[in-house]
């Protein structure tokens, strides 16, 4: 097998060639271990690489295989974000306040992808504590965008975003609070799904905003995601939030027609602020869904220009809280020689947590503060409510919403550094579907200077299936999501 | 004029869950340090609160005993602040929306005057771990087995005037949790704790500024705590000086307390909804089934002490408040088949053992059985009341029963009016000078004589001799010699 053809392949490939025998578990993750090896010290896409377990776990599946018991992803190599927690593997969640944090036990995605067979390569670089959208903010320093490495890739999953997109993970899992699976897998060019709240556990996810907090799948294809969805959603009972519901196989209506869907379009998403460049991607892609028998009903979300406010408010409000627990007492960082509790607690959280983490934290504290927090925390709460009232009556006229997935493709690294609202203002198209508690999907649609531009699709609750469906046929028709940036090849391979 | 004392209460009582409130972890009390705390008690990344169902149905049962309203939907909030023993540094508490609202009890006082207390609410949350300031050489350590464990924190009105209120409440509060089976009721172990919160006034006037004395851990450090802080706030006042608004911790040991923190030092808890748990809601179809298992509550038990074993409102009060009591009571009244003299022996000499040794009835050393087995021997005359005691002493420091204690000892009550005779006529034989003092005394100071004869009866017979018979025999023989 000719190694840049194995790194080529997507998910469902790889899982066709493990069946049919065309190469082994141990061969696909050497050659990938091989190609982080040389190629991430460009992207810095990881925060650890699992050399040694990764390949146990690859042996363990070939022998697994050969018995004839093979799990769903017996074998297949993947990366997780580092926000997941993972039995014996240090989880730092991009923060030096768990630089030396080695958990005793692993997230629910994590084991539920031990459990399909899954080998995970390693743990993806993403924003301190999923708080960015640039992956600027990690401890261990910015990922480059293998489209551009002096552009941002996205965050906070711009990890894993990354390492998609520079073929060194064909798949990895992510979490989004705000847009952090959108936005950087719109940026790299790759697909990425959040599923709808309490859809995936979050048991052993390190919380930012627990109300909001949605692991999911990215990879290069719409058909991918759904293969990994099927395995990552689970009802959970150690997740009060997690919902008791069905989980379907999300491929099986990957191939349906799209001939009567109805497809929303919020006049909203399209209004000041957007890149001309960007805009024209995702008429385009919306013109060729309408080729394949959609039709474009517009219509408005009124309350969309509060959703930054309302977010930023509720997610610092509830990560002020979930952040407390890393005082220094049991475990993770703790300063040196520390005078008293005080000064203990002082210190190691100022030590501990970067700049954009101490700003929410200090925000989201201001907000529940008393004689504040009527004016922010609830207020932000009502606003949210409209949120999801104004896609309740949109669901009511359509199947799905699009729109784009961010206003303009990557930005330059540095470029948004000083003004947090702008860095804020990335996330506008996303915001809102995580208060709401919905699915929302971005899936390749074009490029602008020959960076990606992403299409988002929003569905309605436990609707993801759909959401794939048209992502596929989408990629059936068109070729944005097979394209890939320059200077993949290793070295050797030249 | 005097000055009216306005008492409020919180109580914090653990909840007699096997597991903690929001994890698998046990709640056994006594266990070595964090043996009993998991990834979630330690608050690690990631981990996720489960609530416990029996926390919730316990809580509701408390509810139902207070005549309180059930909410159909409660939620928990997070109260913030930083402490080594608050792994998440913030405690999962109920504010806007508790569990319990509100409800009354009713107290009764030494003079049998009737007071109702009313409940502002009561609502779950969850307990911190201790800090261990010892043995760590000028550090300290964290102990969070009791991390998590499931309380109920029930709210007062300031509706009590003085300590004995107070008191008597706080009592209340105890026989219905422990009579429900909520609450073990340990006090010394930390399973009722008692915040006491105290203003004085002129009668009419409007409140005065209270202060809060906390985690008071039993009944008698309550009432000293009390006294002396209303005594204080009075000194203060008429010295010209203001109550200033604060928390207050009471030693038990020096009987003395300290100002801990004033209102401006208070934190600001910046409570709010959490979002790992949803709101609960909770339907009447389960608040009927658990009314339906509501077991006896004291009231109701108390009234059946009286009509059912005919005791007096005081011992039905005494046996009936607290469950444990009421239950050995129960078991030994019935084998024994005496319920005065069983009663009488469970409040004299058992209380007052079991309060020297500061004890429980549930850790008595000698168990309903025991006590029923001696208390049979005394009603069928095999020993004497005071032979009796000597067999407590035997059950209660080596354990074993009645019987075979009566048997080893030879404690065996004589009752052979036979040997009683011959024992009788040897005494009377062997003592001319007394027998002559008394057939030569006035009629009305031969009664008095009599104990020398029974002395030396009971001398005879080891004090086995029964007494009653004792007495008899030997007056008709004194009589016959005259």
């Amino acid at each position: 097998m000719n190694d840049s053809i194995m790194h080529n392949k997507t998910i469902a490939e790889i899982i066709a060639g493990l069946e049919a025998g065309e190469f082994t578990s141990v061969e696909i993750t050497q050659h990938y271990l091989k190609r982080i090896k040389q190629l991430d010290r460009k992207y810095n896409s990881y925060i650890t690489v699992n050399e040694t377990s990764a390949l146990a776990q690859a042996e363990a599946a070939d022998q697994r295989r050969a018995k004839g018991n093979a799990p769903a992803f017996c074998g297949v190599p993947i990366a997780h974000k580092d926000i997941f927690c993972t039995n014996g593997i240090r989880t730092s969640c991009g923060s030096k306040m768990l630089d030396n944090f080695v958990p005793p036990y692993d997230a629910t995605v994590v084991e539920n992808f031990a459990n399909a067979g899954a080998v995970v390569l390693g743990k993806t670089n993403m924003d301190e504590f999923a708080m960015g959208s640039s992956n600027e903010t990690s401890f261990y320093g910015p990922v480059k965008n293998p489209w551009n490495i002096n552009t941002v890739p996205g965050g906070s999953s711009g990890g894993s975003a990354a390492a998609i997109a520079a073929h060194l993970a064909p798949g990895a899992t992510a979490t989004d609070t705000g847009g952090s699976i959108r936005q950087p897998a719109a940026l790299c060019g790759i697909t990425g799904l959040k599923p709808t709240y309490g859809r995936v556990s979050r048991w052993g996810m390190i919380a930012f905003a627990s109300s909001l907090d949605q692991g999911g799948p990215m990879a290069r294809t719409a058909e991918d995601c759904a293969l990994m969805l099927n395995v990552m959603a689970s009802f959970d009972p150690k997740d009060s939030t997690s919902i008791d519901r069905e989980v379907p196989d999300y491929t099986t209506n990957l191939n349906q027609s799209l001939n009567g869907l109805k497809i929303g379009i919020p006049r909203e998403y399209f209004e000041e602020g957007l890149n001309p460049g960007t805009e024209q991607a995702v008429k385009n892609a919306l013109a060729e869904l309408e080729k394949q028998g959609a039709t474009l009903v517009s219509i408005s979300l009124p309350h969309t220009k509060l959703a930054v406010p309302a977010y930023y408010v509720i997610a610092p409000a509830e990560a002020s809280a979930n952040l407390s627990r890393f005082d220094g007492v049991r475990y993770g960082h703790r300063c040196e020689d520390p005078k008293d509790l005080r000064d203990m607690y002082m210190r190691t959280r100022a030590e501990g947590f970067g700049e954009e983490v101490k700003r929410r934290i200090l925000v989201g504290a201001y907000c529940l503060s008393a004689g504040y927090y009527d004016a922010y925390y609830r207020k932000a709460q009502q606003v949210r409510r409209l949120i999801k009232q104004d896609f309740v009556d949109a669901f009511e006229k359509v199947d799905v919403i699009m729109g784009p997935t961010s206003p303009s493709p990557a930005f330059e690294f540095g470029s948004k550094g000083s003004d947090p609202v702008a860095m804020y203002l990335e996330d506008i198209y996303t915001i809102a579907t995580n208060l709401a508690g919905l699915p929302g999907m971005s899936a390749p649609c074009g490029f602008v200077d020959n960076k990606p531009v992403g299409l988002q699709i929003i569905g309605n609750y436990f609707d993801e299936s759909r959401m794939l469906n048209v992502a596929h046929q989408f990629q059936l028709a068109t070729g944005w999501h097979k394209r890939s940036p320059e200077g993949l090849e290793l070295e050797e391979a030249k | 004029m005097e000055w009216e004392t306005v008492i409020g209460l919180e109580v914090h009582a653990q909840l007699a869950t096997k597991s903690k409130i929001f994890s698998g972890s046990s709640t056994t009390f006594g266990a070595e340090p964090n043996t009993q705390a998991s990834a979630l008690d330690l608050a690690m990344p990631g981990t996720l609160p489960v609530p416990n169902e029996q926390a919730y149905r316990y809580a509701i049962m408390f509810g139902l005993a207070i005549d309180a309203d059930i909410a159909r939907t409660s939620v928990f909030e997070r109260k913030n602040y930083f402490y080594p023993d608050l792994p998440k540094a913030y405690q999962t508490t109920q504010l806007e929306k508790p569990i319990v609202g509100p409800g009354h009890v009713e107290i009764e006082l030494a003079d049998g005057t009737k007071k109702t207390i009313r409940i502002h609410h009561a609502h779950l949350e969850e307990d911190a771990g201790k800090s261990l300031h010892e043995d760590f050489h000028g550090m300290s350590g964290i102990d969070l087995n009791r991390a998590g464990t499931p309380l109920v924190e029930i709210v007062s009105e300031p509706d009590m005037r003085s300590s004995e209120e107070a008191v008597a409440f706080a009592k209340k509060l105890h026989s219905i949790v422990t009579s429900l089976g909520i609450c073990d009721g340990e006090m010394s172990q930390g399973s009722m704790r008692f915040d006491v919160n105290i203003s004085v006034r002129k009668p009419g006037e409007e409140l005065g500024t209270r202060t809060e004395t906390k985690n008071l851990n039993s009944f008698r450090f309550m009432e000293d705590a009390i006294k002396l802080e209303v005594e204080r706030q009075i000194d203060l006042i008429e010295d010209g000086g203001k109550v200033i608004q604060e928390t207050r911790l009471y030693n038990g040991d020096t009987k003395q307390a300290r100002s801990m923190r004033s209102k401006e030092e208070a934190n600001d808890y910046r409570y709010f909804p959490c979002p790992d748990l949803l709101p609960v809601v909770i339907e009447d179809d389960y608040i009927e089934s658990i009314r339906k298992e509501l077991p006896e509550l004291p009231d109701a038990r108390q009234e059946r002490f009286i009509t059912q074993y005919g005791l007096s409102s005081y011992d039905a009060s005494a046996l009936g408040s607290d469950a444990n009591m009421a239950l050995y009571f129960e078991t030994a009244a019935k084998d024994s088949g005496d319920t005065k003299l069983t009663a009488n022996w469970i409040m004299g000499e058992l209380s007052a053992r079991l309060n020297s040794a500061d004890l429980s009835i549930k850790h008595s050393p000698l168990s309903a059985e025991q006590l029923a087995g001696m208390v049979s021997r005394i009603a069928d005359g095999t020993i004497s009341s005071k032979m009796a005691k000597q067999v407590f002493d035997g059950m209660w420091n080596n354990g074993g029963d009645a019987d075979s204690i009566i048997e080893d000892q030879g404690l065996k009550q004589v009752s052979d009016s036979g040997a009683i005779e011959a024992m009788v006529d040897e005494v009377i034989a062997n003592s001319d000078k007394q027998v002559d003092n008394f057939r030569n005394a006035d009629e009305s100071k031969r009664p008095k004589m009599l104990g020398y004869f029974v002395g030396q009866i009971m001398k005879a017979s080891k004090g086995q001799a029964n007494p009653q018979q004792v007495n008899e025999i030997l007056l008709k023989k004194l009589n016959d010699l005259l």
